[in-house]
């Protein structure tokens, strides 16, 4: 890329690929965003009208949408925290010479290519079934009454199904972080009297750190849109319990085929990513540079 | 104090012995140089000595008492690694105190230890850097003063200069044997360049293959090489060995001579006579490597001055009381006394 020349021809050798995702951006972007101010209600087709901010208004003092803002943090919030502080203790786990490691490891790492829709009708019926489940089994052998998890702690049981399924994906990163780590640091560590819990807070978690952010920033993209698990198993409820920000759009574009309030919703949904992106690059970005 | 003793030391990974067995004293306040080619088990003694590694059998004493199954951390000893092993998350300064952090000492201990290393290593104005900024010199003296620190009883060096340019190895060098002069702590010293073994040593361990060849002061495996292994290692250009008739005339399956001792002249007479092929000039010295009529390639070393070229015929002779025999078992024959 040294010469004018050069760099012209790589402009525009480049600029259908940047054009095309410019516009495959673009126009979704554009056509959410004329919606969200028009009355658009798919029950009532050729009465599109301009209505203003109404559709925000009527978004954002829905009840529903504070439970469902506070919903999407916690389950972001609880599968990050099972997932980190699972994925570095089977990480470390796994990282231990044993019989059997290749297979463990595939074992380990299956769940992550089992879908999120099968994944939750798997837990739903054959786990956390109050009559069929292995919980409700286990509990019975206990002599204790069986919990209905859906209905009784529905986004807890929504957070370990999702983090079930996203524990591989931060056991997979943390492993191969491990095993870049030089093995004679360890051993100057422990020359220079550190214990193995020394270690790991002195050496083997700051060498962690870099990975830990990329599993961190790349988990909250794809769990603030978690949605198959919801619709599949609690359908958001009971009430808006286990309702989150694109279970809410869900419901209000195709429950209630309002188009104008659920891209007022989808607006809102971009801001608030946008937010929390902020404020993660802000608390743990710069884990990132070189 | 810091007198090490390996009593029949032996390691086997698997099946496979790497050191069949190994005894060596190694006095206090002593700078010992392992010394052998690649794969020899030189690193390996060390990180036995360490305590990195399990002993398969036999025994470590340190200043007397069985170190054998002792932690590595209570053995008190610091080692300095080929890559350094650094913490690299952590500034100098933290990198240095990271012992004594861990011994549970307070701050303003730390604090003076670690600043009075600083100085020792010419570290001070490097201290809130991260190890990622500092020079390979640099880095080398920061887990040098991450070994000082905690006042050990020995040194564990393991090939700490493999890593730097020639001329700042021969720094380094200098500055570790003047801190060796000035600390008075046993040092234990791997590599697998002869020249650091002979210029820092006390005392040098030749290993092949697990096995001690030889001890001895640097010009003691000079002078009197035990045998043919240890004879073609030591000293640079390498002996000359040489087999067959030549060597049999002199009551030997191997005669060594070293190029620095052979006679060379370019008028006739002699006991070897051949043609020069390559001629090194170095200034100071002159190498030759003369092809020998009947015994293949010798090398010869000659003042810078002489003029000899490509092509030229010399006359070589070994004198009597520099040449070194060999019986057929490769060690040496020495004159009854």
């Amino acid at each position: 890329m040294a010469t004018l020349h050069t760099r012209t021809t790589a402009r525009f050798m480049l600029s259908p690929a940047v054009l095309l995702l410019l516009v495959w951006m673009i126009v979704p972007l554009g056509m959410t965003l004329y919606f969200s101010f028009l009355r658009y209600n798919l029950l009532m087709p050729g009465m599109e009208a301009f209505a203003g901010i109404e559709n925000y208004q009527f978004f954002l003092t829905d009840p529903a949408f504070m439970d469902a803002l506070v919903n999407t943090l916690l389950l972001v919030g609880g599968v990050l925290l099972i997932t980190v502080v699972g994925g570095v203790f089977l990480a470390l786990l796994i990282d231990q010479p044993f019989w059997g490691q290749g297979i463990v490891r595939l074992l380990v790492i299956s769940p992550f290519f089992v879908m999120p829709t099968v994944s939750a009708l798997v837990w739903k019926n054959m786990f956390m079934h109050p009559v069929n489940g292995l919980f409700a089994w286990v509990a019975r052998g206990f002599g204790l009454a069986p919990i209905d998890w859906l209905a009784s702690v529905p986004l807890l049981s929504i957070v370990i199904i999702v983090a079930w399924g996203w524990l591989p994906f931060a056991t997979l990163i943390i492993l191969t972080a491990l095993q870049s780590l030089d093995q004679e640091q360890k051993e100057a560590a422990e020359m220079d009297g550190a214990g193995a819990l020394s270690i790991f807070a002195y050496i083997t978690l700051p060498h962690l750190a870099r990975a830990l952010t990329v599993v961190v920033l790349i988990e909250t993209i794809f769990l603030l849109s978690v949605f198959a698990e919801i619709l599949v198993t609690t359908n958001g409820g009971p009430g808006t319990a286990s309702t989150n920000i694109p279970y809410l759009i869900y419901a209000q574009a195709l429950l209630q085929y309002d188009i104008g309030g659920a891209s007022a919703g989808g607006v809102v949904a971009i801001v608030l990513a946008n937010i929390v992106a902020v404020f993660l690059i802000r608390m743990i970005g710069k884990n990132l540079e070189a | 104090m810091g007198a090490i003793t390996l009593d029949k030391v032996t390691k086997a990974f698997g099946t496979m012995a790497v050191i069949p067995g190994v005894d060596l004293e190694i006095a206090d306040g002593e700078f010992v140089v392992f010394v052998g080619p690649s794969g020899c088990g030189k690193s390996t003694l060390l990180r036995l000595i360490a305590g990195l590694e399990d002993v398969t059998s036999g025994a470590i004493r340190i200043d007397g008492s069985d170190a054998t199954r002792v932690a590595p951390a209570r053995r008190r000893l610091a080692m300095v690694f080929q890559s350094y092993a650094l913490y690299p998350h952590m500034s100098v300064y933290n990198n240095i105190a990271f012992p004594l952090k861990m011994a549970g000492q307070d701050k303003a201990t730390i604090r003076r230890k670690v600043e009075g290393a600083a100085r020792i290593l010419n570290l001070t104005d490097y201290l809130e850097r991260r190890p990622g900024q500092l020079s390979g010199g640099q880095r080398q003296r920061v887990a040098i003063g991450r070994a000082i620190v905690r006042e050990p009883a020995a040194f564990l060096f393991d090939e700490p200069l493999s890593n730097l340019d020639a001329a700042l190895r021969v720094n380094m060098r200098l500055e570790i044997s003047e801190l060796h002069q000035s600390l008075k702590t046993t040092m234990i010293y791997v590599t697998h360049d002869q020249v650091e073994a002979m210029t820092m040593a006390d005392k040098i361990v030749v290993l092949n293959a697990g096995r001690i060849e030889q001890v001895g002061s640097p010009l003691e495996l000079y002078n009197r090489p035990a045998n043919v292994f240890v004879a073609g290692f030591i000293g640079s250009p390498k002996m000359n060995l040489l087999e067959g008739a030549a060597a049999e005339r002199h009551g030997a399956a191997t005669i060594g001579i070293r190029p620095e001792h052979l006679e060379v002249s370019t008028g006739a007479g002699g006991e070897w006579s051949g043609v020069v092929g390559v001629v090194e000039h170095l200034g100071s010295d002159t190498f030759l490597h003369v092809q020998v009529e009947g015994l293949g390639p010798v090398t010869a070393r000659v003042g810078g001055e002489l003029d000899i070229r490509h092509g030229s015929r010399v006359w070589l002779t070994p004198p009597p009381e520099r040449l070194h025999r060999f019986g057929a078992d490769g060690q040496a024959i020495r004159q009854a006394a």
